[in-house]
């Protein structure tokens, strides 16, 4: 089943499909590991839901539910 | 002399591995991106120096943050004979990522892999040989905390070969298109052409401006999605590669960093968390009442405990026990700055009266050690503070907070990484500023480097102390360590109020996003924590000997020299010309409570006021200066404070109290002398720091921000503070203005056309 990574429950684990959007923000997403094919693991939402902490290739990312709605999974 | 440059990600422990080649002692932190700006050391362990230059921490060599950029250009500009590349071991995979862009640079590269004894405690085992075989670059197994593996590094390093030809790990068909990209940039004679080329094809912003380039994208890229391939193909490499490479143990899923972050950054109890643990650190640190003992004592009527006057106890022990104790218990921060005071004190006494010829007595005594000490008596206080602060940046806390805040930030159109200037602002605006290249955002940055002098540093604290700890001896009202706590929050409201209005005013944008990683928790590290104190204090002693020392000494004979350059003695300092000045002055901070409506002495305030522009420590030291000249003239005129206490003492606290009753100020006047200083213009150093930092153009509204805010802010404590009423008119105001700029970004409202229309007007006559 694929889901926007925006979407996630606590624990949900998924393989990223591709990711969306332009410029700056996708550019920083691949740089911080988020590649078609890179596995992660939702771990935990900040206070009032957002940002969101996910891990990823060995270590803890923090982003946005804006950014995350970026990035297409396949559900695991 | 060699040069190699230090390249890694943030958090890699590259500056680490900096002060341990070079035995500097740079500060360190547990927050991606510490370092950034480059700093240069000399290695001196080898038969011959070498030079070393840390490069800020970057994820990758793409063209969107400042640092990055910095980094790029180093490397590509100023030709170092190696590159250094730092990487995590603990987190080999996204730190190898750089590593495969560094390869495709014309430059000899090796790579230091640290944190080796992590990741062995974890079971997980590293090749290092496999590794090397496999990036064709020396891999040497460092511990830079340690200092451990540093010699074979540098041995390894000095014997790269000279050159060396960039290589990609980019494989098939993106390696066919690179061709073409590759060629174009050899026919331009540029170096490290594979590097640009690749870049190009990232469709990178910078390569993309050359000029033809853009038409050799677009044959090379034919419409394919190159940079998602691109950045794909660096990871699938390295993931195959790590295969033969790393070999991963079992281990349960809940790791200790993850026990710690259930708590604090837990969803409901993170921000309360947050708000206990600061408190405690102003408690700790400021508080006349640990624990709250002394008013404890005094629940249901008790007689609470004893005050050290009641103890008759002999002068010398009351003195010794008064450090500690007085009617209750004080906090260690306070304890501290009691027992330099009580020393100060002494010194003070013995040189003043060693000195039999007035006014060399006065000048040495009053003028320079009663500014001087007046400031360096907060240095324990303000080291203590920051040891707190540096504890909760070493344990990887403060880039939680950050996590935990970013809501609320986003609110005022920031990001959760503008926390991190904001509280080294607490510190000094100084570092503050530079940090803020870690905010990709112009508008974002240069909004945080206005309101970051609102985050009170350690120069203003003794404003604070001082003038707190006069209002309870003065007025005998609330606790110090709460007036100084709520003089911090209006700091971060004001900050907040401001910040909310630059993003919906002058400084109107998207919200800048927020992707950041969260470093592991782990115990701060002593050496860390004391090299990191030892660089403030010795920048604060630094700063208390040359620029406080020269104003303390111009400040003195400014007050004792009249117009006609006469030498005038304490009690006719009214006629003297820094009197003349500050009077002259003195009516603009009318409306902020520390003006006209003083008696006597008032022009004191605005002198310090001014002062403070170029050291916010001058503010105390004018007060210590100039209050001992106040005190020597008759009790009668003081209302009643005791002459000796405050000629034998030359602190803060008495100096301020000696001020408040030789002026009559009030309450509200001299919170508002506080906020004042707290939120206009910042000392010189900050200034200079904001203009380099504020994109062109910006720093002139930027001062003029600074003097519209504390002008305004203070008014508002002042008048609120002395005529409740009034605070029903600022409530009128605001709203009217918050309605006037809502109305205004719905479209509803164009002042800009009433503008325009008057500019036609103009012209048609």
């Amino acid at each position: 089943m694929q889901k926007l990574l925006c979407d996630f429950a606590i624990g949900e684990s998924g393989v990223i499909k591709c990711v969306t959007g332009e410029g700056k923000i996708r550019r920083r997403l691949f740089d911080m590991g988020l590649t078609p094919g890179a596995q992660l693991t939702m771990k935990k939402k900040a206070p009032f839901g957002d940002p969101i902490e996910i891990t990823v290739r060995g270590y803890e990312l923090t982003l946005r539910k804006a950014e995350a709605a970026y990035v297409e999974v396949e559900l695991l | 002399m060699k040069t190699f440059a230090l390249a890694g990600n943030p958090n890699c422990g590259k500056t680490t591995l900096f002060n341990a080649l070079t035995g500097a002692t740079a500060h360190v932190g547990n927050w991606p991106g510490v370092t950034v700006d480059r700093r240069e050391g000399v290695y001196k362990g080898g038969g011959k120096n070498i030079a070393i230059v840390d490069l800020p921490g970057i994820y990758s060599l793409s063209p969107y943050t400042p640092e990055e950029v910095i980094s790029r250009n180093y490397i590509l500009d100023e030709h170092p004979d190696g590159i250094i590349n730092i990487v995590d071991a603990t987190n080999l995979e996204r730190n190898l990522y750089l590593t495969t862009q560094l390869l495709e640079m014309d430059v000899p590269v090796i790579v230091a892999l640290n944190m080796m004894d992590e990741v062995s405690k974890s079971g997980d085992k590293i090749d290092a040989a496999a590794l090397e075989k496999e990036l064709g670059v020396p891999v040497v197994e460092v511990c830079a905390l340690k200092g451990g593996g540093i010699k074979q590094l540098m041995d390894k390093a000095a014997a790269l070969p000279p050159a060396r030809k960039g290589a990609t790990v980019l494989r098939g068909l993106l390696n066919k298109r690179l061709e073409a990209a590759c060629a174009f940039y050899e026919s331009e004679a540029v170096l490290s052409p594979l590097f640009h080329a690749v870049k190009l094809l990232e469709s990178d912003e910078l390569e993309l401006s050359r000029r033809g380039a853009a038409e050799v994208f677009k044959n090379a890229a034919d419409g394919a999605d190159l940079e998602a391939e691109i950045a794909d193909g660096r990871y699938k490499y390295i993931c195959e590669k790590l295969s033969v490479a790393k070999v991963k143990a079992d281990r349960d899923v809940m790791t200790k960093s993850d026990k710690r972050d259930k708590l604090l950054t837990h969803r409901v109890w993170a921000i309360p968390v947050f708000i206990v643990i600061l408190f405690a650190i102003f408690h700790v640190t400021f508080s006349e009442d640990f624990l709250y003992m002394g008013a404890w004592s005094r629940i249901g009527g008790g007689e609470g405990l004893p005050a050290v006057d009641s103890l008759n106890l002999s002068d010398g022990l009351a003195t010794f026990v008064g450090i500690f104790y007085d009617g209750a218990l004080f906090s260690p921060g306070v304890i501290l700055f009691n027992a330099f005071d009580t020393v100060f004190g002494l010194i003070t006494d013995a040189v003043g009266g060693a000195i039999s010829v007035e006014w060399l007595s006065g000048l040495v005594a009053d003028g320079i050690l009663g500014g001087i000490f007046a400031v360096l008596g907060f240095l324990p206080q303000i080291l203590f503070l920051f040891l707190w602060f540096s504890i909760l940046e070493d344990t990887g806390y403060m880039a939680r907070i950050a996590f935990v805040l970013d809501r609320v930030f986003r609110r005022f159109g920031l990001s959760g990484r503008a926390f991190m200037p904001m509280i080294m602002g607490f510190g000094c605006s100084v570092p503050a500023a530079v940090n803020t290249r870690t905010l990709a955002d112009e508008k974002e940055r240069t909004a945080t480097i206005r309101v970051i002098p609102f985050f009170s540093c350690g120069a203003k604290l003794p404003i604070l102390v001082a003038i707190s700890g006069a209002i309870v001896t003065s007025f005998g009202v609330a606790n110090a360590d709460l007036i100084t706590y709520g003089m911090y929050i209006l700091g971060i409201c004001s900050a907040i109020v401001c910040v909310l209005l630059m993003r919906n005013t002058t400084l109107k944008g998207e919200t800048p996003p927020f992707i950041m990683e969260l470093p592991a928790y782990h115990w701060p590290r002593f050496r860390n924590l004391m090299l990191h104190l030892w660089d403030k204090a010795k920048h604060f002693v630094k700063k208390a000997f040359t620029v406080i020392f020269a104003s303390t000494v111009v400040i003195w004979l400014f007050s004792h020299l009249n117009w006609r350059w006469n030498y005038i003695p304490d009690e006719k300092m009214n006629e003297s010309i820094i009197a003349s000045v500050g009077m002259l002055v003195q009516p603009v901070f009318t409306p902020l409570g520390f003006g006209s409506q003083l008696g006597e002495f008032g022009w004191v305030f605005a002198v310090a006021a001014i002062t403070g522009l170029i050291a916010k420590e001058n503010v105390v030291a004018t007060f210590g200066t100039l209050a001992a000249c106040i005190a020597s003239i008759s009790s009668s005129q003081l209302g009643g404070v005791d002459i000796s206490q405050i000629l034998g003492d030359e602190e803060g606290v008495t100096a301020a109290a000696a001020m408040i009753a030789a002026t009559g100020i009030t309450i509200p006047g001299l919170i508002a002398f506080i906020a004042f200083n707290m939120t206009t213009i910042p000392c010189f150093a900050a200034c200079a720091t904001a203009k380099a930092e504020l994109p062109k153009g910006k720093f002139r509204w930027t001062l003029l921000f600074w003097i519209a805010a504390s002008y305004i802010i203070s008014s508002a404590v002042y008048t609120i503070g002395s005529w409740w009423w009034t605070l029903a008119i600022w409530i009128a105001v605001a709203a009217a203005i918050t309605v006037f700029i809502v109305l205004r970004n719905l479209g509803k409202f164009d002042i800009t056309s009433i503008f325009r229309r008057k500019k036609k007007d103009g012209k048609d006559k």
